[in-house]
Formats: structure tokens, C-alpha cells, sequence
């Protein structure tokens, strides 16, 4: 009935407005309540409505607001060409009203893509850490180019992140430094990393050398200073950061109802004036001691003593009662007060715990908000409103808090926990402006898994990745697979088979084949199968593969397959262990006969990095482990293993002599040693336990096999 | 100063009532442009929905009885509108004073009719759609005549088209507001900003801290977070009724329809046209048009003439190109027609672009790309053009949507259904309580004319063992989220259950551990499509497939009991309540349709009551409780308007189940093959 009306007035009001809809955002209330009737007819003695102020309903005849002809003659008057308008735009926008448009080279990505170059590091300069690890993350990624011509940005080896001038890291002469590399072209198609700038006693947003026409990826950044879709607000993240991996996120199960000990906590440093002060000042007033507990202490800088006020030994004693980390795992919500700058450690660190952020620092620009939707993880105050910021996380519905917590666990994970996240995710955002037709959307940035791992270049479709079909409403459909089924009765000759899996391969949609080989004639020779470009698997029998696929349709984002394969800590070897023994749980299922997304194929050809690829493709071994360790990443799920047949037979086409390799004692020395440095490079382990199987509903059951869909299984 | 103020009274029967479709789009204009403006605040939490209170009338006033106003040539005029302005700056909050039971309340300025010292009116009183937008904020839940209540202020000046004021005048009218203070809260719409010959793309009428609600921004006068980007209203397609046009490949793949275009982009226009022949369709102005048809509604392609709106309906792509402006009326028309907009507009900042996910609906080529546009929509995978001209997205938003692997150290709940069988159900606490992960074992006593055994006689078990009373004996209170409830899985088990092995059930949580967000149960069942009888029908007997799990033996996140206590749709729980069955059905239903996702089935096990039973239990056996079943599930799927149930083949085993293995040294070496 809601659902009528609401499309119903949708089709009415007939324009861009419909779309809106579609966040949910928006509630139209289809009873026709009369609560303002009643409003008005109640409302008797305290006011009196005065039909001087009461809005009329007009029923004049008006005149509309455009003379039809307005437009059409205005639209054809004007002199300067849309060529010219975009020149004189681009010449008067610069500085504080840089833009894309205005300040960026296209031209430059136009040949080789989005490429980034790292200037070459200059003898005796000093990279504090935190910058280093930018660097490595970038000089590790695919953007990475050594050669400047083919470069469509460029960052500099000058460690700019901390520019505050009484800190010990910052770097003298930044302006000269700057002015003298010769690929500087004032700025343009540069981007610059900073995470402090300016210092007490005001704190500018000043980094203190002129960046000309580079772009900023900032933190802490207010929106006046902001210059929406050329600047990229990143969050602050200490020198601890880890480069890679980064620790998961602290929630391990929802918890229902989904209220924790605490409903609102801070613990903080306190300035007693000046800039920023102000607001953690005043949080005493809506501590209370039992579910609300800010604390903040004077004790830092050197002389505290000196100017503390007449709270600040009240506050310290609260403040040493209580253990930080208890707080923030034990709370609903954490406040992130600005400090004397807008950002706070605070953010990622309630981020990570699941504890909902709830905003107290008017004027930021939060962390890649161009893509980020935060009011779907955090709650953003008003500081001018703290005394009514517990009524109104009281006042949140227990689901939004479920959905507000779960959130940011997925926005740590995708975008925060690791430096190399944050300088991916600044580089994707920059990457989306200038292939703005090839972008990801919202809910591509908003959804597991992520922008990270969701490369527009392979479609422009949402349905053509594993992960939005229930956001679609779609099913996965069952063209991804060519499955090429050999009878007896019809296969003669093996040549139009053969002619058939070339016809295959050449389908866009077509990521595999597989050819089930049942019927009574050999298969052809080795040299007769046809080279395709797709993998082809050649299996006897016929019902395994079915099921598998059916299995598949109902996980189209992870990998089904068959013999499956662990993995351990080796305590005595401190490294990752690698068994193909017969175990009561699996991590990995090899892929020479799985049934996985083709996605994953683009994925593992344009995602990982070369250095991995190579070392893959030299040992001719280990690509099954890669796909696992990427797919586990994405979904942070195990792969599914079916039944198998124990007499596991299968022929890999142009794969033939790998089965001699198994022999190989060296084989499962690469593999392990694989494992370790496919862990090491994405930062943890993410492969993962499961002790489960998938049999068909009736397996093993003891009804007639008449009954069953899946006899052969039941032969194994 | 004021003329006087005349009311004349009618009576509600001769008031023409405004087109519900026009209503409709102003109430819901208004509300996006509240929602963008209190995206990024705290009051996203605030209330916000809107209601129109139909039919209900006052008395109507005409515009030609509005009191005029003289103002005087040296009234102050407000500053220039404030660039830095954002919500903390220039937003007085102070006067939305927080109470949950309030909403936002606007406040409309009566409607005056201002002249300069000459006598001159400074614009039009008031245009139809001027007046439209604000008799819809009249009649939303916002509005309020009390001044001294409102948040927002919106004066009734008709600032829509700046073409048909006096930029200085109307500036110095905004100023004399009784509330003006520097236009602080005050919201001003305005859909066609600029003048010759520059166009600039903010209304350039002085207006301080006033928050604009503008059709045509441009990157670089928009405040973000602060004004509000609205599209420009096309009367051209609000008044003619187009119908709707299912997705799928139209008769011109791009259609250019603007008539008003730079020759500099006629000319590549002509150029596409050239390039792809038919495909490409480019309209122009008729020149030589019979009498009677509106111009602005025929659109001329050399000498063949199209009726337009209509004609947008034709294309797969229609171009939106800045002209003047930035912003344009025909993008209204191309969205209300389901073509898909491809907008060429540099730094044009699109409508409601806060909230609206434009990528998913249009596509914004750069200026520079025009000659391109072609084969990047020609890109354009065809599933996702449909998707486009849809423009609407069947979601499934699964509530507990994190991937997520609950550690095994929290264990399960156990909760037990009972009335009086007190020794099988004696027999199924111990069983249970030997199941490795169980934390905590809860009895829900339905039996309200007999108490309970005494502490005493029951099983003496190593977890804690409660029990509930209830008031009444329905089978919903299977389901309530008890308080008593601390792990996130429950395993909900009837009574007289007793052969499920402490292995199966064990195994049965580690899988219900991957799967935290499904049923996962040992019963399976399915619901097929009768075709003799066009109805679902209930199946139980040997089947290769599996949509349900009875949740007399089953696995599930303790947040389904909190939902199947609160948000079932409909009747359902009582209907279960009244007809003592199907709350099983019920809860497979639910939890399918609020995730999207299957059921998952464990271990081969058939017989569940004793080893003699047959495979399928007694009661199911019975022919009328398979009748009563088939009701329920189409009753159910009525109630939920589809039927969200999922098949599947499969079934969970543990990795080495029936392999050649020894047994000892498997995890679960336990699992029955009944």
C-alpha cells in the first residue's frame, strides 16, 4: 500500500526527484493524518493564528515563472563559445578555487592511463616513517610508473605531512626545494600528502610553501579551505599506522539488543584556551559519571601547572580511573571532539573499535567524504549542540545502531586500517574524476567489498561483479560458464566439439569451459584440443560439475571447488605452513577444477602486483594459492568445497605435464614458501578455516537412487 | 503603506484543486531540499517525514488583494551572498531548538506586492510554480504561521527566475523582513540564476547568509553542505502525460532535442549525426509551423516534425548540454520520458547531488569529450542502459550484512519449547547440555495451568539452566528475544528432538558460525508450485531440494527473534498464534526475505523422535497438516507480497563425512545417516 502510493506519486511528480526514492532517504507518509488540522484546532489561548501570516492558497490564474520563449531566446544569444567559457574558467580559477577543470592536466592520463610517479629520493633529506610508508605504498601499487613522461601524477619525495614548524619532523626550505624540481610545472597534476599544518597558537591550514596547482590529500581539512573535488581529505593516522594489512576491525559478532556498557565515551587531552578549547571545555557537562564518560585531563605540555583552572585536578583523578582501550571496546558511541586542529586520533580509533563516532568538530571536511556516505557510519553534532547530543543518541533506533556499528567495520577495513589503504583509496578517488564515464558509483564505495577491490574498468554494470545481486535484485546468471557436454549417442566424431568449445571461447561472457567427456570413445589427443584463451577442463562424468554449479549459484563471490587444501601457523618455524594431508577443515580449494566468478580473473590480472604475478609465473606453481589468498581478501570468507570423488581424474588442458610436477619434492617447498610471501605482501593472512561441505541434499542417503539428481556422486 | 487587506471568503467547492501531480512534485522538492540541507547534521536523526493534509481548506485570498509595499530607494540593500558560509558559520541552530516530537519548522512570509519609490513593482507578485512550491510547504507537516516557532524562514519574494526582477529592489524587499537578520535561516529558491551576458550560476540578487535552494550551480559558487542544488522545472512535461516505457533498445540510440544550442555545438552535433546516420537523431526549432500547435512542443529534424516530449521517449540517450545556463529544463524532460541523460555540463553541480547517486542513472561526459560521446555510450554494457532507464533498484538490504565469523568461544543459547512432556524433554536437556559449545540452556515454559518441575528434579547439567513462564501458550514465544539471551546463536529445539548426536549439534553450530546470518537447521523442507492447483504446496516427502529448515532443530542469530517478535509483517503472528502451526514457515520466510539468502541444511539426519519413527516425523505425516502447511505458505507469500524463499541442493557435511578415513580422527565422527 506504501509502496503504491510512493510510486504513484513518483510518477506524478515525473522528474529527477523520482530517483531519490531509491536511497530510502526520504519517507512519505501515506496516511492522510490530519494531525496539522488538529494542530491548528487545538491550538486555542497560546496562539492565535493570524490570517495575516497563515500561507493562503492562491487560486488565481498565475502567470508561470518562465515566458516560454524566455529561455530559447536567451539560451541563443550569447556570445561566448562553450570552447571559450572553458578557457576563461580555466584561467580564472586557480588557488583557493582550483578545480579539476581548472587545474589538472588531462591530457597527461590520456596516453598511458593513470600512472603515478614518485620523485627520486634526494641524499640526505629526511623521510620521517609515516611518509615512507606512502611512498612504498605507491611505489607498490599498480599506479606506480619510474618514468615521468608516462606519469599522470606526481608526488613528491619531500616528506610535506607534517608542516608544523615547532615540530621536530619538519622539513626546512620546503619552498625552494620545491621550486627547484624541474618537473614541477608549478603544481599541476601534482598531489601532496599532509597531516599537520600550521601550529599554536592559531593552527592554519597553511602548509606553509606555495603549492601552486597541486592537489592537497589532507588531514584534518575544513570545508572552507576545502576545495570540493580536487583536494582529497584523508584521515589522521599515527607514525604507528601499519603500512600494510593493518589490524581488523575489533567487532567479532553482532550483538543483540546492540547496546554496549557505555553509551557515549571520551577520553581526551583538554586545552584550557585558545583555539579549539572550547568544546572539550565544556564536555564535564554531559559526563555523568555511569553511561556518559568524557574525560579529559590538563596534564600535557610542560607547565599545565601553571594555567590549570579550578577543574583540572577533579578531571585528572576521573581521568586515571579509566582504561581507554575498556572504554571504547565497552561503548555504543564515541565522542571525536576536534582538538586543536579539526581531525582527532580519535576517529580511527572508535572506527576500529565498532564504536559509533559521533562528531563534535564543525567545519570538517571528514575522510574521503567525496565517496564516503558517513551518516551511514557515524553521527555528525553540532558542537554548538553538545548538551543535546545524549538525547540524540538515545533517540537512535536500535537497528540504525546495528547497521551505523557494522559500518564502520566495513569503512575500516576497506579504507583505514593500513596506510597503503588510505593512499589507494586517495588514488582511486582521483583516478574516478578523471575517467569520470568509467567511475565507481555510491553504493560501490558504500557495500563490501568495497572500492578497493571493485574495478569499474572491468564493467560499468553492476551486475557483472559477484557482489551486488541481492542489491540488484538479481540472480547470478548461469552464462558465465560454457559447459560442453559430451554424450555418446551424439559424439561421433570429436571434431564438432572441438569446433564448438573454439566458438566458446570466444564469447565475451564466456570465462571458462568445461568440457564433460561422457561417453564411451577416448578423448582426442592432447595436440587435437584447440589453443583458447579461456582455461578449458576437460572432467569424466557428468553430474559433479551440476552441482558444483548449482553450489555456486547460491556463493557466485567466492570459489567452489574440489580438493581442498589448508593452512597453519608453524610455531617451531614461525612462518605460515602449507598441508595437503587430509584434514577435518580447508582454506583453499585448487582451482585447476573450481568454479569461481570471472571476475576474479581480472581481478588477479589487474589487481595484484607484478612482483607477485612474476613470481607465479616463474615457478610455473602457486597461481591456485594467489587466487585463494585474493578472493579470501575480498570476501574475507573460506572457499566452498563440494563432494568429491576420491579417484579425483581430470585432464588439464596445456596442463598435462604439471601433474609429473606433484612428484616434485621441490613443488611443495615453493608452495610453502609462496604462501609467505603472498602473506607478507598483503600484510596478514587471509585465508580462513572452514569445516564444512556441500553434498547434494540426498548424498549418501539410503533411499532408492532413483530418487536422487546426483547419482554419480553417489558412486564415488 | 500598506493598501488595505481585503479577504474574500469562498467556499471550498469552488476552489479548482491543484493537479495532485504538481503537488506532489513541490512537496517532494521541498523535502529533498531539506534533507540535502540536513544531510550533514545531527538532525538526519530528527523525524523527517512529510505529510500532505489533503483536503482540508481556509479561506483563499486572491493575488490582487495583497497589500502593497513601497520601498523606500534608500533602504538598505543586503551584503553580497557569503561564499564561506556553511552550516556552523552562518546557521543559527539555536532557533531549531532539539525535541524529539518536533520537526523543523518552516515559516512562509505573507505575500506582499513591493514597489520602488516610482510605483514599479521590483518583480512578478508571485508565479504559478512559486506559489505551487509554497502551498506545499503550506500543507507539509514543516510549516508553522508562528514566527517565533520557525527554524527556517522563506520569504514569499518569487526569486525563480531572475530574468523577471529588479536585482537591487528585490534585494532591498528581503532586507525589510521582520526576520531578515542578515538572511540568517532564511532559504531562497531560485531556478534560473544569471543575466546577459555572463549568466553567472548563482542568483546574483544580494542575499548575505541566506541558504539558496538554486537550479544551475556551478562548482565554484555552490556551497556545499550549505546551498541546495535543484533541478529547473520543465511545465513542457508536467503537462502532457507521457506513458511508461519499459527498459530495453529504443528506436534512436542518442537524441539531441535542445533548441537553444552555441552553433559551436550544432556544429558537432551535426557531426555526430553524420558520423552514425541513424542512430543519432538531432532536433531542432520547426521553421515552418501550422497554426495552432505550440512551438515549444514540435521539434523539427529538417522538414519531418516530432511532438516533443513525446519524441525523448523514442531515444535510449538524450543530451543535456549547458546552454546559457548550466542548469536545463529538459533534463526534468529527459528523466520524466526514462531516457537516459547524458549531461554536458563542466563543473555544473547536478540536482540534489548530496543525495543522489547521478552515476547510476546518467551519464556526465566532460565538454572537452563531446565528439567521443558516441563510443563512450556505445561502452555502455546494454544490462546496465536498462538498469539506467529503470532507475529504480529491487534492493535486499540484509541487516546483519557485515561478513563476519563469530568466534566459537561464545557459544550457543539453547532454547527449549515445552508444555508438558517433561521427560522427553528432560532426555533433550541432557543430550543438548553435552554438546561442547552450548553456554546456556533456556526452557520456555507454555504451560500455564501447570507449574514447572521443582528445581530439584531437573537434570543436573553443566551450563546454567533457566526457565521461562509465559502468560500465554503461543508458538511466537519460541521466539521472543529473552532477555536471557547472551550469545548471538540460538539453537531453538523442541521437546521430545532426542536424537540429534551432541556431534551433529556441535557441527551444526560451527556451520551456523560461517553463516551467522541464515537459518541453519536439520529438518530441510521445500515449497513447490502447484500447477493443477496454481498455489504453492508444502513438500516433506525425499526431495533433492530444500527451501526451509523447521526450526524444531535449528540454528539462527538471536537477532530473527527480536525481528519476528517486532516486525513481522502483517498478521502473521497472529494468524501462527491462532492456528497453533506454522511458525516455523513464518520464520523461514522472514529471514529469506529480510536477507535475500538460502537456508542452510546440516548433516544427512532424517528421523529426529525416536529410531523407529518413519523418516519423515508423525505429525507432518498427517494429510491435514500438510493442507494447513501449502495454506501457510501462501497465505505467507500473500502477506509478503512474493515469496522470498530460496531453493537450494546442497546440504553441509562435515569435510570428511563417509570418507574413507578413520573414524577417530575425524572432528565429527558422529553423524547419523537417519
Amino acid at each position: 500500500m506504501q509502496a503504491k502510493k510512493r510510486y504513484f506519486i513518483l510518477l506524478s511528480a515525473g522528474s529527477c526527484l523520482a530517483l531519490l526514492f531509491y536511497f530510502g532517504g526520504l519517507q512519505f507518509r501515506a496516511s492522510r493524518s490530519h494531525s496539522r488540522r488538529e494542530e491548528h484546532s487545538g491550538r486555542n489561548g497560546l496562539h492565535h493564528p493570524s490570517p495575516d501570516h497563515f500561507w493562503p492558497r492562491f487560486p488565481d490564474a498565475l502567470r508561470p515563472f518562465v515566458p516560454w520563449d524566455q529561455l530559447e531566446n536567451e539560451d541563443s544569444s550569447v556570445h561566448v563559445s562553450p570552447r571559450q567559457k572553458r578557457e576563461a574558467n580555466s584561467s580564472i580559477y586557480k588557488g583557493k578555487k582550483c578545480r579539476m577543470e581548472s587545474c589538472f592536466d588531462f591530457t597527461l592520463c590520456k596516453k598511458n592511463g593513470f600512472k603515478v610517479y614518485v620523485y627520486p629520493q634526494q641524499k640526505g633529506e629526511k623521510i620521517a616513517e609515516s611518509y615512507q610508508n606512502i611512498l612504498a605504498a605507491i611505489e607498490g601499487s599498480r599506479f606506480y610508473t619510474s618514468d615521468p613522461s608516462q606519469a599522470c601524477l606526481f608526488v613528491l619525495s619531500l616528506d610535506t605531512l607534517d608542516r608544523d614548524q615547532l615540530s621536530p619532523q619538519y622539513v626546512h626550505n620546503l619552498r625552494s626545494k620545491v621550486q627547484s624540481l624541474h618537473l614541477w610545472n608549478n603544481g599541476r597534476n601534482h598531489l601532496i600528502f599532509n597531516l599537520y599544518s600550521g601550529t599554536w597558537p592559531d593552527y592554519t591550514e597553511d602548509v606553509g610553501f606555495d603549492i601552486g596547482q597541486a592537489m592537497l590529500a589532507k588531514a584534518s581539512i575544513s570545508t572552507e579551505n576545502f576545495r570540493p573535488n580536487f583536494d582529497v581529505s584523508i584521515p589522521l593516522f599515527s607514525k604507528d599506522h601499519p603500512r600494510t594489512g593493518g589490524e581488523r576491525g575489533f567487532l567479532k559478532f553482532n550483538t543483540i539488543p546492540p547496546l554496549r556498557k557505555y553509551m557515549l565515551v571520551f577520553k581526551g587531552k583538554r586545552y584550557l584556551t585558545g583555539i579549539g578549547s572550547d568544546t572539550r571545555n565544556a564536555l564535564y557537562h554531559v559526563h555523568n559519571g555511569e553511561d556518559v564518560v568524557l574525560l579529559t585531563t590538563c596534564k600535557h605540555g610542560k607547565d599545565w601547572q601553571k594555567h590549570k583552572d579550578s577543574r583540572c585536578d577533579r578531571d585528572n583523578t576521573e581521568y586515571e580511573k579509566y582504561d581507554y582501550r575498556e572504554m571504547l571496546h565497552n561503548a555504543t558511541f564515541c565522542l571525536v571532539p576536534r582538538g586543536r586542529r579539526l581531525g582527532s586520533f580519535r576517529f580511527l580509533e572508535a572506527l576500529q573499535a565498532a564504536c559509533v563516532p559521533v562528531m563534535l568538530s564543525n567545519g570538517w571536511e571528514l575522510p574521503f567524504s567525496e565517496v564516503i556516505n558517513w551518516n551511514q557510519a557515524a553521527v555528525i553534532g553540532d558542537e554548538r549542540l553538545l548538551l543535546q547530543i545524549p538525547s540524540t543518541i538515545r533517540s537512535i533506533h536500535q537497528d540504525k545502531i546495528l547497521a551505523l556499528r557494522q559500518q564502520t567495520q566495513f569503512l575500516w577495513e576497506a579504507y583505514f586500517s593500513s596506510v597503503e589503504k588510505i593512499v589507494l583509496t586517495t588514488l582511486e578517488i582521483i583516478q574516478d574524476r578523471i575517467f569520470k564515464h568509467i567511475s565507481r558509483n555510491s553504493l560501490i564505495w558504500n557495500k563490501h567489498p568495497g572500492g578497493l577491490f571493485v574495478l569499474p574498468q572491468y564493467s560499468s554494470y553492476l551486475g557483472d561483479f559477484p557482489y551486488y545481486y541481492a542489491n540488484l535484485g538479481l540472480k547470478p546468471p548461469s552464462k558465465f560458464t560454457a559447459v560442453i557436454h559430451a554424450v555418446t549417442p551424439l559424439v561421433s566424431q570429436s571434431q564438432p566439439v572441438l569446433k564448438l568449445l573454439v566458438a566458446a571461447a570466444k564469447s565475451q561472457y564466456c570465462a571458462q569451459i568445461i568440457v564433460l567427456w561422457n561417453c564411451d570413445k577416448p578423448l582426442p589427443a592432447k595436440h587435437r584440443w584447440p589453443a583458447t584463451s579461456v582455461p578449458v577442463i576437460v572432467i569424466e562424468g557428468e553430474s559433479k560439475v551440476d552441482f558444483a554449479f548449482t553450489v555456486w549459484q547460491s556463493f557466485p563471490e567466492r570459489i567452489v571447488g574440489y580438493p581442498a587444501r589448508s593452512h597453519f601457523w608453524d610455531n617451531s618455524k614461525e612462518r605460515w605452513g602449507y598441508t595437503s594431508k587430509w584434514t577435518n577443515d580447508y582454506s583453499m580449494v585448487l582451482t585447476g577444477a573450481a568454479l569461481y566468478h570471472k571476475y576474479y580473473h581480472y581481478l588477479y590480472t589487474h589487481y595484484l602486483p607484478a612482483s607477485l604475478k612474476n613470481m607465479v609465473d616463474q615457478l610455473a606453481n602457486c597461481e591456485d594459492i594467489l587466487m585463494n589468498f585474493l578472493v579470501s581478501a575480498v570476501t574475507k570468507l573460506p572457499p566452498i568445497k563440494v563432494t568429491q570423488k576420491k579417484q579425483y581424474k581430470e585432464t588439464m588442458m596445456g596442463q598435462t605435464s604439471r601433474a609429473s610436477r606433484w612428484a616434485d619434492p621441490d613443488h611443495f617447498a615453493q608452495r610453502q614458501s609462496c604462501m609467505n610471501t603472498f602473506a607478507s605482501w598483503f600484510g596478514y593472512m587471509p585465508l580462513i578455516h572452514s569445516q564444512m561441505r556441500l553434498d547434494p541434499v540426498l548424498f549418501k542417503d539410503q533411499v532408492s537412487i532413483l530418487r536422487k539428481k546426483y547419482r554419480d556422486i553417489e558412486r564415488l | 503603506m500598506c493598501a488595505s487587506v481585503k479577504y474574500s471568503i469562498r467556499g471550498p467547492a469552488l476552489i479548482p484543486r491543484m493537479k495532485t501531480k504538481h503537488r506532489a512534485y513541490y512537496i517532494t522538492l521541498f523535502s529533498v531540499v531539506l534533507l540535502g540541507l540536513i544531510a550533514t547534521g545531527m538532525f538526519q536523526f530528527w523525524p523527517h517525514s512529510i505529510e500532505s493534509s489533503g483536503d482540508w481548506s481556509v479561506e483563499k485570498r486572491s493575488v490582487r488583494d495583497v497589500p502593497v509595499v513601497r520601498l523606500p530607494a534608500d533602504s538598505p540593500v543586503p551584503e553580497r551572498g557569503d561564499l564561506s558560509c556553511r552550516m556552523h558559520t552562518c546557521f543559527d541552530v539555536y532557533r531549531c531548538g532539539f525535541n524529539p516530537r518536533n520537526k523543523i519548522k518552516v515559516y512562509i512570509y505573507p505575500l506582499k506586492k513591493y514597489v520602488g519609490e516610482a510605483g514599479v513593482p521590483v518583480s512578478s507578485t508571485i508565479s504559478r510554480e512559486y506559489n505551487e512550491l509554497l502551498t506545499a510547504i503550506s500543507d507539509s507537516d514543516y510549516y508553522t504561521d508562528d514566527i517565533t516557532r520557525a527554524c527556517l524562514f522563506v520569504p514569499s519574494i518569487d526569486l525563480l527566475n531572475q530574468n523577471s526582477l529588479r536585482v537591487k529592489e528585490t534585494a532591498q524587499a528581503l532586507a525589510q523582513l521582520s526576520r531578515w537578520d542578515r538572511g540568517t535561516n532564511h532559504l531562497l529558491f531560485n531556478m534560473l540564476p544569471g543575466g546577459p551576458p555572463d549568466y553567472n550560476t548563482a542568483l546574483d540578487v544580494p542575499r548575505d547568509r541566506a541558504l539558496l535552494a538554486g537550479g544551475g550551480f556551478s562548482t565554484w559558487t555552490y556551497r556545499q553542505g550549505y546551498d541546495v542544488s535543484i533541478p529547473v522545472y520543465s511545465p513542457l512535461s508536467a503537462e502532457v502525460d507521457l506513458p511508461e516505457k519499459g527498459p530495453g533498445p529504443r528506436r534512436y540510440f542518442l537524441l539531441s532535442s535542445q533548441v537553444a544550442l552555441h552553433p559551436e555545438y550544432r556544429e558537432d552535433l551535426a557531426a555526430l549525426q553524420a558520423r552514425h546516420g541513424e542512430a543519432v537523431l538531432v532536433l531542432d526549432k520547426c521553421s515552418n509551423l501550422s497554426e495552432g500547435v505550440p512551438a515549444a512542443r514540435r521539434r523539427c529534424h529538417k522538414q519531418q516534425a516530432f511532438d516533443y516530449p513525446q519524441v525523448l521517449q523514442e531515444a535510449t540517450f538524450c543530451m543535456v548540454l549547458r546552454g546559457a545556463r548550466l542548469g536545463q529544463a529538459v533534463l526534468s524532460d529527459v528523466l520524466r520520458a526514462g531516457c537516459v541523460p547524458v549531461i554536458i555540463a563542466d563543473s555544473y553541480v547536478l540536482p540534489f547531488s548530496e543525495v543522489l547517486d547521478w552515476k547510476r542513472a546518467s551519464v556526465v561526459v566532460p565538454e572537452e569529450k563531446m565528439s567521443d560521446v558516441y563510443s563512450i555510450l556505445q561502452s555502455i554494457p546494454r544490462r546496465q542502459i536498462e538498469e539506467m532507464q529503470r532507475q529504480k533498484w529491487g534492493s535486499v538490504s540484509n541487516p546483519l550484512f557485515l561478513p563476519l565469523i563469530p568466534p566459537q568461544s561464545q557459544g550457543f543459547t539453547a532454547i527449549v519449547l515445552t508444555y508438558d512432556r517433561v521427560e522427553s524433554l528432560f532426555r533433550v536437556i541432557t543430550e543438548v547440555s553435552k554438546v561442547p559449545s552450548l553456554s546456556k540452556l533456556l526452557v520456555v515454559w507454555n504451560n500455564q495451568n501447570k507449574n514447572p518441575p521443582e528445581d530439584s528434579l531437573w537434570p543436573k547439567i553443566r551450563v546454567p539452566l533457566k526457565v521461562v513462564r509465559t502468560a500465554e501458550n503461543k508458538l511466537s514465544n519460541r521466539f521472543f528475544p529473552y532477555d536471557e539471551i547472551e550469545t548471538e546463536a540460538v539453537l531453538a529445539i523442541d521437546d521430545d528432538i532426542i536424537m540429534l548426536t551432541s556431534d551433529e549439534l556441535q557441527f551444526g553450530y560451527e556451520v551456523w558460525r560461517e553463516f551467522p546470518d541464515r537459518l541453519v537447521g536439520y529438518p530441510g523442507r521445500l515449497h513447490l508450485w502447484d500447477h493443477e492447483m496454481n498455489k504453492w504446496k508444502y513438500e516433506s516427502e525425499w526431495t533433492n531440494e530444500v527451501s526451509m529448515v523447521l526450526t524444531g532443530a535449528a540454528f539462527y542469530h538471536k537477532y530473527f527473534n527480536y525481528l519476528y517478535t517486532y516486525k513481522m509483517p502483517g498478521d502473521i503472528k497472529n494468524w501462527v498464534d491462532a492456528h497453533m502451526n506454522c511458525e516455523d514457515i513464518a520464520m523461514n520466510f522472514l529471514v529469506a526475505n529480510v536477507t535475500g539468502k538460502a537456508v542452510i541444511k546440516v548433516t544427512p539426519r532424517k528421523k529426529f523422535k525416536c529410531p523407529e519413527c518413519t523418516a519423515i516425523d508423525g505429525l507432518s505425516l498427517d494429510q491435514t497438516h500438510m493442507v494447513e502447511r501449502s495454506e501457510c505458505i501462501n497465505k505467507f507469500a500473500s502477506v509478503f507480497g512474493t515469496m522470498p524463499l530460496k531453493v537450494v541442493e546442497h546440504r553441509a557435511d562435515p569435510v570428511l563425512y563417509k570418507d574413507d578415513f578413520p573414524e577417530k580422527l575425524k572432528s565429527f565422527p558422529n553423524i547419523g545417516s537417519l
